[in-house]
C-alpha cells in the first residue's frame, strides 16, 4: 500500500510539473504578451517598456523557473488590470465557488448514490423510473433556464430565497439545487450500472447463500465493489464543481472563480487567467490522485502485492 | 423410514424471455436421505443449476418457481415465503456454486468472508469464528491457515479458492450441501483431491450432498443415488450401483455407453456425446423430450404424460418403452 501511494504521488508530481509548464506556456500562445497587455493599437515603446517591466525579455526557461519559484512561495504575480497580487483577487473570489461546489457535490452524492442503489435493486421498478426521469431531465434542461426559472418561481413569486448574491446562506439554496441537479444524473447512472453488475456477481449470490440479510449483502459485499467506478467519476465532478460555473455564477450573480476567469479573459488579465488555470489543474491532479488512493483502499487488487 | 434432508416434488422453474416462456425445469422430484449423496447428471443446459439454485431460493427475481412439496432439513417449506427459506441458508443448507473463482468477494479478506455467516447465525465471537475457519481451512488442505485469514482472494490459486469455497460452505455445519460442478474449473489432479475431500467430509460430518457433475467417474466413486436429468425432467433415478449395472432409460444407456467398467473409469471423463440436439424448452412440450434422439422411439412416445415406471426402492424411469427388470 505504501509503495502504491508513493508511486502514485510521484506520478502526480510529474503531472503537476507538466501542468505548470503548460499553464506557463499559455501566456505565450496568443502571441507576444507585452503586445497583448499594451493593446494591439499600442506603441512599440510601450510594448518594450512592458516587456522589460514584466521580464518578458529574459530567456523562457528563466522566466518559467522564476514563475514556478514564486508560485511555490505563494506568489502568483500581479494582476495587470487591478495591479494587486493575483492571490488576493483569487482569495476574494474562491470562497463562494468552493462553498457552492462542495455543498452541491455533497447534495448530489447524497441523492444520487442511494437513488442509484435503489434503482439497481429493482430495475424497471418505480424508483428506477423516477430516477430515469430525473436523470434525463437533468441532462436535457439547460442550466441557465433552470436557474432562471428557479429564481422566478422561488425568488420572485414566492420570495422564499434571495434572487441574487450569496450574502446570506439562503442565497446558496437555488444555486446548489441547480448545480447538484446537473451532477446527479451521471453519478446516479454509474452507481446504478455498477450496482446492477455487482448484484449479478457470483460473490453476491454466495453472500446471500451464507444467509446474510440483504442489507448486509448490499452494504458489505455489493456497494464497496460498485462504488469503485463512482469514485473516479466523483473526483472529476468535484473538480468541475469546484472550478466554478460561469453560467450559474452569472445567473445567480455570485462573484466566484468562474466569473473571475471569464472577466479576466475579457480584460486580458493574463496573470489571473494563468493562475486560475494552474490552480484548477493542480486541483484535478490532487482529486484524481486521492480518488486512486481511495480506490486502492477499497480494492486490494489495485494495491499491487498482497 | 430414513430421515429426508431434501424432499422436493414437481419443481418447476420458468423464466420469461423475449422468445416466450422458457420452461427450464419441468417437474423435478428429488429426495436425499440423511448422510446420502445424490448425483445429478445431464447435458449442459438441461436445468441442473437452475434446480439447485431454486432449492436455495437464489434465482433472479424474474424466475418463477413452483413446487407441490418442499421439505428441507426438517422444515416444511411448501408454499412458504422466501423469508422462511432464507432462514435456512448458511445454517442448515449451504451451496457451492458452479464457478469457484468468482464466488469470493475480491475486496474482503478470506477470514472475513469465512466468519461473517457464523458470527451472525451462531453469535460466535470473532476469535471463535476464526478458530472454526482455521479448522475448516485446514480440513480442506489450505496450508498455514491462520496466516492466510488476512489475505484477499487474489492471493490464492483457482484450486485454493475452490477449497476456500468448500470451507466457507461448511462453516455453518450444514445438514445439506449442494455442490454445483464444484470441480469443473480445476485441473484433473485437483479435481480428484477436492472430490475425495468432499466424500470424506460428507462421511465425517454426516451431511447430505446434492452433487451436480458432468463426470461419471465421480458419480461412480461417491454417489449413493443418481438422478439423470434431461430437458428439465428427471429421466431416470436409481441407486448408483443399480444405475451403472442396468440403466433403463435410453438416454442413460447412451450416457453410460462410453464407460465399460463402473468405478474403474478414470475421473475427468466427460459425458459422452449422443447424436442429435436437446429440444428447445420454450413453451409447452408434448410427450418424451428425448424421442427425437432415441433409437427405440415409437409413436406412443409422443403421448402425454410419459409414464413413470417405479422399479423398487428409490428407482424410477420415465420411458414408455423401458422394460424394467426390478
Ligand atoms: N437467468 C437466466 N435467464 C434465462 N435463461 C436462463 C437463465 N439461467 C439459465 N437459463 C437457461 O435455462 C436452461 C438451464 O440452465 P442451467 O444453468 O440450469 O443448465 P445446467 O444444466 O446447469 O447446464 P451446465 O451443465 O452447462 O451448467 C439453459 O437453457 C439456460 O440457457
Ligand atoms: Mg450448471
Amino acid at each position: 500500500m505504501l509503495s502504491f501511494i508513493s508511486k502514485r504521488l510521484l506520478v502526480a508530481l510529474l503531472v503537476c510539473l507538466t501542468v505548470s509548464a503548460l499553464s506557463f506556456g499559455l501566456m505565450f500562445v496568443s502571441g507576444d504578451p507585452a503586445i497583448a497587455i499594451a493593446g494591439s493599437g499600442g506603441r512599440a515603446e510601450d510594448a518594450e517598456a512592458i516587456r522589460q517591466a514584466y521580464g518578458f525579455d529574459r530567456p523562457l526557461i528563466v522566466q518559467y523557473l522564476d514563475w514556478i519559484g514564486s508560485a511555490l512561495t505563494g506568489n502568483l504575480g500581479q494582476s495587470i488590470y487591478f495591479n494587486v497580487p493575483v492571490t488576493e483577487i483569487i482569495g476574494n473570489r474562491a470562497g463562494v465557488t468552493l462553498t457552492l461546489g462542495f455543498i452541491s457535490f455533497l447534495v448530489a452524492l447524497v441523492i444520487a448514490v442511494p437513488l442509484g442503489v435503489a434503482a439497481a435493486l429493482r430495475p424497471n421498478g418505480w424508483i428506477d423510473r423516477i430516477a430515469l426521469v430525473i436523470a434525463v431531465s437533468g441532462q436535457a434542461i439547460p442550466s441557465f433556464w433552470l436557474g432562471l426559472m428557479a429564481i422566478v418561481v422561488f425568488g420572485v413569486w414566492y420570495g422564499w430565497v434571495p434572487i441574487s448574491g450569496a450574502d446570506t446562506w439562503q442565497g446558496y439554496i437555488l444555486p446548489v439545487i441547480v448545480l447538484s441537479y446537473y451532477a446527479i444524473p451521471e453519478l446516479m447512472r454509474i452507481t446504478r450500472s455498477g450496482m446492477i453488475d455487482v448484484l449479478a456477481t457470483d460473490y453476491v449470490r454466495a453472500a446471500r447463500a451464507k444467509g446474510l440479510p440483504m442489507h448486509l449483502v448490499i452494504s458489505r459485499h455489493a456497494l464497496r465493489n460498485a462504488v469503485l467506478p463512482l469514485v473516479s467519476l466523483a473526483a472529476v465532478q468535484l473538480g468541475q464543481l469546484l472550478s466554478g460555473s460561469i453560467v450559474i455564477e452569472s445567473v445567480f450573480a455570485l462573484n466566484g472563480l468562474g466569473r473571475l476567469a471569464w472577466e479576466s479573459l475579457l480584460r486580458s488579465d493574463l496573470p489571473v487567467v494563468q493562475a486560475i488555470i494552474l490552480i484548477l489543474s493542480l486541483l484535478y491532479v490532487v482529486l484524481t490522485t486521492l480518488a486512486d488512493i481511495l480506490n486502492a483502499v477499497l480494492d486490494p487488487r489495485l494495491r499491487g502485492g498482497s | 423410514m430414513t430421515e429426508m434432508m431434501l424432499d422436493i416434488r414437481n419443481l418447476k422453474v420458468s423464466i420469461p424471455t423475449e422468445r416466450g416462456t422458457l420452461n427450464a425445469v419441468r417437474g423435478v422430484d428429488l429426495q436425499i436421505a440423511r448422510g446420502e449423496t445424490l448425483c445429478l447428471v445431464g447435458e449442459s443446459g438441461c436445468g441442473k443449476s437452475l434446480t439447485a439454485t431454486s432449492i436455495m431460493g437464489l434465482l433472479p427475481r424474474y424466475a418463477r418457481v413452483t413446487t407441490d412439496r418442499f421439505d428441507m432439513a426438517g422444515q416444511d417449506l411448501t408454499g412458504k415465503t422466501a423469508a422462511k427459506l432464507a432462514k435456512l441458508r448458511g445454517r442448515d443448507v449451504a451451496m457451492i456454486f458452479q464457478d469457484p473463482t468468482s464466488a469470493l468477494n475480491p475486496t474482503l479478506t478470506i477470514g472475513r468472508q469465512l466468519t461473517e455467516g457464523v458470527m451472525r447465525h451462531e453469535k460466535l465471537s470473532r476469535s471463535a469464528a476464526e478458530a472454526r475457519a482455521i479448522e475448516m481451512l485446514d480440513r480442506v488442505g489450505i496450508a498455514n491457515p491462520a496466516a492466510r485469514l488476512t489475505q484477499y482472494p487474489h492471493g490464492f490459486s483457482g484450486g485454493q479458492r475452490q477449497r476456500i469455497m468448500i470451507a466457507s460452505a461448511l462453516m455453518g455445519r450444514p445438514k445439506l450441501l449442494i455442490a454445483d460442478e464444484p470441480t469443473t474449473a480445476l485441473d484433473v489432479t485437483i479435481q480428484a483431491q477436492i472430490l475425495t475431500l468432499l466424500g470424506e467430509l460428507q462421511a465425517d460430518l454426516g451431511l447430505s450432498l446434492l452433487l451436480i457433475t458432468h463426470d461419471l467417474g465421480v458419480v461412480a466413486a461417491i454417489a449413493t443415488d443418481v438422478a439423470v436429468m434431461y430437458a428439465g425432467r428427471i429421466a431416470e433415478r436409481a441407486p448408483a450401483r443399480d444405475l451403472f449395472a442396468a440403466p433403463q432409460h435410453p438416454y442413460t444407456k447412451g450416457l453410460l455407453a462410453a464407460i465399460p467398467v463402473p468405478g474403474v473409469t478414470p475421473r475427468g471423463s466427460a459425458l459422452p456425446a449422443i447424436p442429435g440436439r436437446v429440444p428447445g424448452l420454450i413453451g409447452t412440450m408434448q410427450g418424451c423430450a428425448f424421442r427425437d434422439r432415441c433409437a427405440i422411439a415409437a409413436p406412443e412416445c409422443a403421448n402425454d404424460p410419459v409414464p413413470r415406471i417405479e422399479a423398487g426402492q428409490g428407482r424410477f424411469v420415465e420411458c414408455t418403452k423401458a422394460e424394467v427388470t426390478a
